[in-house]
């Protein structure tokens, strides 16, 4: 091995430079996360202290945080199944329609549950008809229900591109070993779950851990206190900078150990190359099996597109005589997310590339890739003080206003964007890498002849999600716009603060509609030519 | 004359640029396009020869960390948006100042003696209800109904502070067992007045905490006359938002221009239809068509701004163990 690594310097100095970039990347994040939380605790006065209600707080932030978590996986194993052997009409709409909650303002989402699931909701009403009585969806399982309704899409898709990711060749095998649904799920479908899952659970239990305003308004009163919460608590209510920097600190390190724990239980897949040929399923196709993927796929879809339906009927009479400023406003939030975009493929490759090179020291490499997790798990309320502060005395912030909202936003959406690429990116490696190596193909040139073609369907989802999520995120805008400066989902809440709901109703649908055309042309954009 | 014209013409855009821009610190609704703001900076600026800026920081609660953080290097000249409940807290910075407009002649149901803040409009709380139910009279008929609300959370919400604060002032020691009479007529919590206010519009829940001149904004924005407030035999809280001058300005007499101008007709006139507020001084023109329809509480509840912040600690513990049972 030494013999063929003194060869081959191109290669060294190659990996070099892509293990530089990652690591400037993850360093650039931790500065982020950490400086921002550091900027908030250096204008702390007083000790550090958490009284009964923050412990109370950190317990229930964990246990919703944790249940979400593993419903929202659970439930996406079985979607992901029937959604994989299937194929239909308006799968590829489906698909991408079934990821739009994810991408909803968490106040139109609240909404639009309500309207489905609440005592006066839909659900409800055909309940009353057989002399039901309404659903009760607050408390721990409305908290649960909506952050499943949040992240199931997102758990369907990874354990999708899953399946996706396991080659024809193996399909092809299996039908002529006689293999039955059972067998598939044995020694095809249960490596792909233990390679995905755990990774998969850990980017939504870290979503549910800074949940506040979701968790507050279905859990039904101050028993569903998160840590978010009581960090706005101390924030605004008593202004103790050292007890909302503490808090922030605690939801960082319960989101550390939950990725540190992630990533050590996944067990990387070696599937093996394949010719990237469409997957054809035998195995499924009896009436039964028919019926059970119909049936579930049916049930997932309603659930999920029941309340995108109520916030769309609700917008669709405002939407034409939409006031003038609510354009300008999307047109602000398109650049944002645009931004957003560019600056999340950036560091997410720099750091995939790092994570995949650094396989062989599994310490270095993990450390990346929870870098890449952690901001996510930062409160929004301390980075963006943090952020504030920081900004403070050397500009205005209300000039950047703009940029730091797309590169919050952008930070935010890197665990999503890492889940899609590094699993990706080490099948390439080893797929490819033998033979790249042996063709003596480095640099930028392997980049751009190997790497980012065989990426180029994570990446486009990870644009994708990225986009959809920035658009319709409120981020830290809200501490740094001018009046005239507003985003989308900034210019909905004013709406909703002067009483106009209808208009409000009216910008929701646009942000939505908006949104998921983003997705949709990014998404797609990666599939090109492919078979979804 | 012939010297003059360029000259002149040279002259305009540099005395545009050359406006002194006043800074207004003030919370989100206040400049949304159907918020006072856009009124308020056309009326101003035709009068004081500048350029008024207002920056939006959340609510009145961001308003005062927004102003902590920044301490004396703040950029804002003025602020407005602080409520009684945070005056206390705000005057302790030392960051504001004293203003100059002498002896205030207000229309407050409540007398006003404070040198530093001025109050520019007021409202009471109140649980707001569709026209179609029997609305109770009291926090006891409420408990004892089956009428489901919707409040805000007093950690994160200023109405939400408003009502523990009602509940204290009217029942004082016995607010914990008010408390939890209530706890089955709370439907849910929300963090912010928008989500319970959607909900509610929404059928989800009968009443919802809000101020009694929210029906004012159904009658005549929507020509909706089915909202209506609960009057309460308790009396009903008020809240007081007032504005003040920043200490270290040094636009300190443009921001005392500002806050003169606030009490006048062309600031005042616009609140109640754009705020949805009382306005501080009431306009020659009177209160818009459609006020005098709204619940005019006997009893005005309010806690002195020095006693606020204590009884707003105490509130807090008690609200907390009766709804976290």
């Amino acid at each position: 091995m030494k013999a063929r690594a003194k060869a081959a310097p191109p290669v060294r100095r190659d990996r070099g430079l892509a293990v530089w970039a990652g690591g400037l990347a993850a360093g650039f994040i931790l500065l982020l996360t950490f400086g921002s939380v550091v900027a908030v605790l250096s204008r702390a006065e007083g000790g550090l202290t958490l009284g009964a209600g923050d412990w109370a707080a950190i317990r229930f932030t964990v246990l919703q945080a944790a249940l979400s978590a593993a419903l929202s996986v659970g439930l996406a194993v079985p979607v992901a199944r029937a959604l994989a052997r299937r194929r239909f009409a308006g799968r590829a709409v489906l698909v991408t329609l079934m990821g739009a909650p994810f991408i909803l303002p968490v106040i139109v989402a609240v909404l639009g549950l309500v309207m489905v699931f609440g005592r006066a909701g839909w659900v409800s009403h055909l309940l009353a008809l057989f002399g039901l009585a309404p659903v009760n969806i607050y408390g721990l399982h409305g908290v649960v229900i909506a952050h499943v309704f949040f992240n199931l899409p997102l758990a369907t898709r990874l354990i999708l591109q899953g399946w996706l990711a396991i080659p024809a060749e193996r399909f092809r095998l299996a039908a002529t070993l006689g293999m039955g649904p059972g067998d598939i799920a044995r020694h095809l479908g249960r490596p792909m779950l233990r390679a995905t899952l755990p990774g998969a659970f850990m980017v939504i239990f870290l979503i549910c851990t800074t949940s506040f305003a979701v968790a507050l308004a279905l859990g039904g009163g101050p028993r569903a206190t998160t840590v978010e919460l009581a960090i706005y608590q101390a924030f605004r209510f008593d202004f103790d900078l050292s007890r909302a920097a503490l808090l922030a600190l605690i939801q960082l390190a319960i989101s550390g150990a939950a990725a540190l724990l992630a990533l050590w239980v996944a067990v990387p897949q070696a599937t093996g190359a394949g010719l990237d040929r469409t997957v054809e399923r035998w195995d499924a196709a009896t009436p039964g099996l028919r019926l059970l993927d119909g049936g579930l796929i049916a049930l997932a879809a309603l659930f999920l597109l029941l309340p995108l339906l109520a916030v769309a009927l609700r917008g669709l009479p405002e939407l034409a005589s939409l006031p003038a400023p609510v354009w300008a406003a999307a047109w602000r939030s398109l650049w944002v997310a645009g931004l957003s975009v560019v600056l999340a493929l950036t560091l997410a490759m720099a750091m995939t590339l790092a994570i995949t090179r650094l396989r062989h020291r599994p310490a270095l490499s993990r450390g990346v890739e929870v870098t890449g997790y952690l901001a996510v798990a930062v409160s929004p309320l301390v980075i963006g003080t943090g952020l504030f502060l920081i900004l403070f005395p050397l500009v205005d912030p209300v000039a950047l206003a703009l940029p730091v909202t797309a590169l919050v936003n952008a930070v935010m959406a890197l665990p999503f964007a890492l889940r899609a690429l590094v699993p990706a990116a080490a099948e390439v490696e080893s797929r490819f890498g033998p033979l790249a190596d042996s063709l003596g193909m480095t640099g930028l040139n392997r980049l751009r002849r190997l790497t980012l073609p065989r990426l180029r369907r994570p990446l486009g989802f990870a644009a994708a999600l990225t986009g959809a999520l920035s658009m319709g995120d409120l981020g830290v805008i809200a501490l740094f716009a001018d009046p005239d400066g507003a985003t989308l989902p900034l210019l909905l809440f004013r709406y909703m603060g002067s009483y106009r709901m209808e208009t409000a109703a009216g910008v929701a649908l646009l942000l939505l509609g908006l949104s998921l055309l983003i997705f949709w042309c990014l998404d797609r954009g990666g599939r090109v030519n492919a078979d979804l | 004359m012939k010297y003059l014209l360029p000259l002149a013409l040279l002259a305009t855009p540099a005395l545009a640029q050359d406006r002194p821009v006043l800074t207004v610190y003030t919370y989100d609704s206040f400049v949304s396009d159907w918020g006072p703001g856009p009124a308020i900076e056309k009326a101003f600026e035709a009068e004081c020869a500048c350029d008024l800026q207002f920056v939006a920081a959340g609510d009145g609660a961001a308003l005062l960390a927004r102003l902590k953080l920044e301490g004396e290097r703040t950029r804002a000249d003025v602020v407005l948006g602080l409520d009684t409940n945070l005056t206390a807290a705000a005057a302790e910075t030392g960051l504001f100042g004293q203003h100059d407009l002498g002896d205030l002649s207000l229309d407050l149901p409540v007398d006003w003696e404070d040198d530093m803040f001025v109050p520019f409009d007021w409202g009471y709380f109140a649980f707001v209800h569709n026209t179609g139910i029997t609305p109770p009279t009291s926090f006891r008929e409420l408990a004892d109904s089956d009428l489901k609300i919707v409040i805000q959370d007093p950690r994160s919400s200023t109405p939400g502070l408003g009502l523990l604060l009602w509940v204290k002032a009217a029942y004082g020691d016995e607010a914990p067992a008010i408390w939890e009479g209530l706890v089955d007529n709370i439907l849910t919590v929300t963090k912010g007045w928008s989500e319970s206010y959607g909900m509610f519009t929404e059928g989800e829940a009968d009443m919802v905490l809000s101020y009694t001149t929210s029906p004012a904004y159904h009658l005549i924005a929507e020509e909706d006359d089915t909202k209506a407030a609960a009057p309460f035999t308790e009396g009903h809280y008020l809240q007081i938002e007032v504005a003040a001058t920043v200490a270290s300005s040094d636009r300190i007499d443009l921001a005392n221009d500002f806050l003169a101008f606030m009490l006048t007709d062309g600031f005042q006139s616009v609140i109640p239809t754009t705020n949805w507020m009382y306005p501080a001084v009431l306009p020659a023109a009177g209160l818009p068509k459609g006020f005098e329809t709204l619940t005019d509480p006997e009893t005005a509840l309010i806690f002195p701004a020095g006693e606020a912040e204590e009884a707003r600690d105490v509130a807090l513990a008690e609200w907390l163990t009766a709804l976290s049972r």
